[in-house]
């Protein structure tokens, strides 16, 4: 039992929760208001997009890659999804709207996945210029700029209450969107995916050691392939949620996220060399890094400051994370000598 | 010889412009233990990557159980009983060893879904094959090198092997581990399985292989039983060259002793080390792993300083508490793990053989004086016999005794009085480590004292001119190496 409570410390998971609280309980301290109904759904709501995000990226380093063209590719299939249905005067069901920006994201996810995993190119450097040519596909070709309009369907999925709260001391009242529902959704497939099936077991195979992977028969270019593809299916679904919570279309709006979403997931101890971390750890970090934003307010500091605040948990939590790696493999050293 | 569980005729194959195999042949009987044998680079690992289907072979034939065998995947090659257990062992350090042991089952069973329960039962009976006692919920990265090998050849036994290849699979493991380890091939070769053990050291090759094959340079130059083999023949084999194994005698010693030890002592290591060492001298220490031999060489390289006791440097005291200050006193250390503690790998050969003299190699306005460095450079090329055709090319394109060379020539670049070598010759070709040993004693001709910490008991016997044993720390005899058998040197170690 000892053993097992040692083992579940060795991970990052505990640390990033037990800071998580310690901050609320700071927050509520200085605020009064940080548990409070309105506040846990506002943050909740807060973490769907980025939640999403994250958990496509971290598929992506767990097989060892890297992946910075999400936002553009979101931003780009979003837009074009919206521009499409407005475009058609389209009525109906929001549906619609999630199955068209979910086979677009498929393709640019393909053609990710087909440099990176059929070439064998280097996932950070195929990703940056997708990344490039995402944008300047949706700027340039589509001519993007704002659309202060959406479709009825998705405009009222975005507001949709799933949850409403109430804060009794000041009345203010916060909703938990539907898109909500998608972020549980897709955790629980993914859960699924990377835990019970042999694909899943292959993207973590292939982080660990790729040609392993290959001798033991995985097919590595396919897995990573059709994984960059579900990558792009996610950060679209993600995309459209986005949309759909603000009620119009901002083309620029989301590029630039991929840095704090990737710095939150390597957080919650997903390491960057590969094949290590847990979803649960890539949820943790990634809320850390929006409770900080979204609790700078509540603590009175001016927003500009929000960015310093966010950096300095990453440096401080990747720190640890060092730290703690390199404690568990002094200790493995000393246990390996003894056995010699 | 229709019996054969394995043979390969004529297989080809190249690699751009470079034929890394041509024409050979290798023929493996059901139930026995064959070594492959050869120098690095001779196209031992190739052949492997043919047979489990890894490479495609550019012609000749394969037969495996009397089944002609076209074009196959690695996949393809476990279905037909061919397991492979490479030098890395081809594990996932990120998973847990339940999961390593389970997953090539849980591939071939072409199961979309992971069972966890399913994964365990595997895992379990996988290990009790050959008794191996180890946590299943331990991640692989945890375990020893000893354990990961087993990890794998209990994974090798779950898909019904027939033929178990073993690349290198002592280099990293200790005399102990290497027993256990040949107790369970013999153990295989009882129940049926054909092993095909690569190795390029000769007491193994005659330990445990019932038959032999020998490459050399992506040719085969001979096969046979393993008992019509001998020391000479194998060594001539291997290399194409016939070795003296006269004993080293020194012809240039000092009177007077360059580098004493009185009662040295690390806490935890070793204690009360007396040894002196003369100019001229080449000085073998011996023991077990954990003997406190290494702890002893990175004392005297001033990398693990002393807790008490004196260091004598041509009869005046010194004191060693870092590699720096032994630097500074003319002596230098080559480590046990030369690629990732002596070069700089991906640097250029050039520059790894002035990296300790590269104080020196400055102008009088301190910058760095490029004509000198390239003329050290070609001094130590040549001096050392360094096979290379541009010293600007990066460390790792050398084999690994002329990336051992690199390490010598950049510590004999800075004028050195004592050199302490650490394993000089661990995983280096024979014909390599013939050519270091010859370095190293006409480095001691030339009056450098020399002193090897080494389990390698021939290497110990014939290149030192004294020996010292280690046991628990303590020199438990000295030996005049002209008058020693390696048994006599074991008896003591134990």
């Amino acid at each position: 039992m000892n053993k097992k409570i040692k083992k579940i410390f060795q991970s990052n998971e505990p640390y990033i929760f037990l800071i998580i609280i310690l901050l609320g309980i700071v927050v509520q301290i200085r605020s009064g208001q940080f548990f409070t109904a309105n506040n846990i759904v506002d943050l909740l709501s807060a973490m769907i997009v980025p939640g999403l995000f994250a958990i496509a990226e971290f598929m992506a380093l767990i097989a060892g890659g890297i992946d910075v063209s999400f936002p553009a590719l979101a931003s780009l299939s979003a837009y074009a999804t919206t521009k499409l249905l407005l475009d058609k005067n389209y009525e109906g069901n929001v549906l619609l709207a999630f199955v068209i920006a979910i086979a677009i994201g498929a393709v640019l996810g393909a053609v990710n996945g087909y440099f990176i995993g059929y070439l064998n190119l280097n996932a950070m450097i195929v990703t940056l210029g997708s990344a490039s040519i995402f944008q300047g596909i949706m700027q340039g070709t589509l001519r993007a700029n704002q659309l202060s309009v959406i479709p009825s369907g998705m405009k009222s999925f975005g507001t949709a209450a799933f949850l409403t709260a109430t804060n009794k001391t000041n009345g203010l009242t916060s909703i938990l969107p539907y898109t909500f529902i998608i972020l549980v959704l897709v955790c629980a497939v993914m859960h699924f995916v990377l835990h019970y099936t042999i694909f899943g077991r292959g993207i973590y195979a292939i982080g660990g050691n790729p040609l392993s992977a290959h001798t033991a028969g995985f097919n590595v270019k396919r897995t990573k392939f059709i994984m960059y593809i579900m990558i792009g299916m996610i950060a679209s679904a993600s995309g459209i949620c986005r949309v759909c919570m603000m009620q119009q279309m901002h083309p620029t709006n989301m590029l630039g996220m991929e840095m704090n979403i990737i710095a939150g997931v390597v957080l919650g101890g997903v390491a960057l060399t590969g094949g290590a971390g847990t979803l649960t750890g890539c949820i943790l970090g990634t809320f850390l890094i929006i409770l900080v934003q979204n609790s700078m307010i509540l603590l009175g500091i001016p927003t500009t400051w929000s960015d310093v605040f966010v950096g300095l948990v990453i440096v401080i939590g990747v720190s640890l994370t060092a730290w703690q790696s390199n404690r568990t493999s002094k200790s493995k050293k000393k246990s390996v000598k003894e056995g010699a | 010889m229709s019996q054969c569980l394995l043979k390969a005729e004529h297989i080809k194959i190249s690699f751009g412009n470079v034929h890394a195999l041509r024409d050979v042949s290798l023929e493996i009987l059901p139930g026995e233990i064959h070594c492959l044998a050869g120098e690095n680079g001779c196209g031992k690992s190739t052949i492997i990557k043919i047979i489990s289907g890894v490479y495609q072979r550019d012609g000749g034939t394969i037969e495996f159980n009397g089944q002609k065998i076209d074009k196959i995947s690695p996949i393809d090659a476990i279905n037909l009983g061919i397991q492979v257990i490479y030098q890395d062992f081809a594990l996932f350090p990120n998973l847990t060893v339940a999961e390593n042991l389970a997953l090539n089952t849980e591939l071939a069973s072409r199961k979309k879904t992971v069972s966890w329960k399913n994964v365990r039962k595997i895992a379990e009976e996988a290990v009790s094959k050959i008794n191996f006692q180890v946590d299943l919920d331990q991640k692989v990265q945890e375990l020893t090198v000893a354990q990961k090998q087993m990890v794998a050849i209990s994974r090798a036994l779950m898909s019904n092997a027939k033929l178990i290849i073993m690349d290198e699979p002592t280099t990293a493991l200790t005399k102990k581990e290497v027993s256990a380890l040949f107790k369970i091939i013999l153990k295989l070769k009882e129940q049926g399985i054909a092993i095909l053990f690569i190795s390029h050291k000769l007491d193994e090759v005659f330990e445990i292989s019932d038959r032999f094959t020998i490459f050399r340079d992506g040719q085969m130059v001979a096969t046979g039983s393993t008992k019509e083999l001998d020391d000479k023949k194998f060594t001539y084999y291997m290399t194409g060259r016939e070795f003296s194994d006269k004993i080293f005698v020194p012809e240039n010693l000092s009177d007077k002793p360059v580098f004493e030890l009185r009662n040295l002592t690390l806490d935890g290591a070793f204690s009360d080390i007396n040894l002196s060492l003369r100019r001229g001298e080449i000085l073998g220490i011996t023991g077990l792993l954990d003997s406190g031999r290494t702890e002893l060489g990175l004392s005297m390289f001033g990398l693990k300083p002393a807790d008490s006791g004196q260091i004598m440097k041509e009869g005046k005291e010194i004191r060693l508490t870092n590699p720096r200050e032994a630097i500074a006193n003319s002596i230098g250390y080559v480590p046990e793990d030369r690629l990732s503690e002596g070069l700089f790998l991906t640097q250029s050969i050039g520059d790894n053989i002035i990296i300790s003299e590269i104080d020196k190699l400055k102008k009088k306005n301190g910058q760095f004086d490029l004509k000198k460095r390239d003329e050290e450079v070609e001094k130590w090329v040549k001096e050392l016999e360094i096979k290379t055709n541009n010293p600007n090319n990066a460390a790792t394109t050398l084999s690994g005794g002329n990336q051992q060379r690199i390490v010598l020539a950049k510590w004999l670049a800075c004028n050195l009085d004592v050199l302490i070598l650490n394993g000089p010759t661990v995983g280096v070709d024979i014909g390599s480590k013939h050519d270091i040993h010859m370095v190293l004693q006409r480095l001691a001709n030339q009056g450098l004292g020399i002193i090897i910490i080494s389990d390698d008991l021939p290497e110990v016997i014939q290149n030192c001119s004294r020996v010292l044993v280690i046991k628990n720390g303590k020199i438990k005899s000295e030996y005049d190496t002209q008058n020693v058998s390696e048994q006599m040197i074991i008896d003591d170690m134990m």
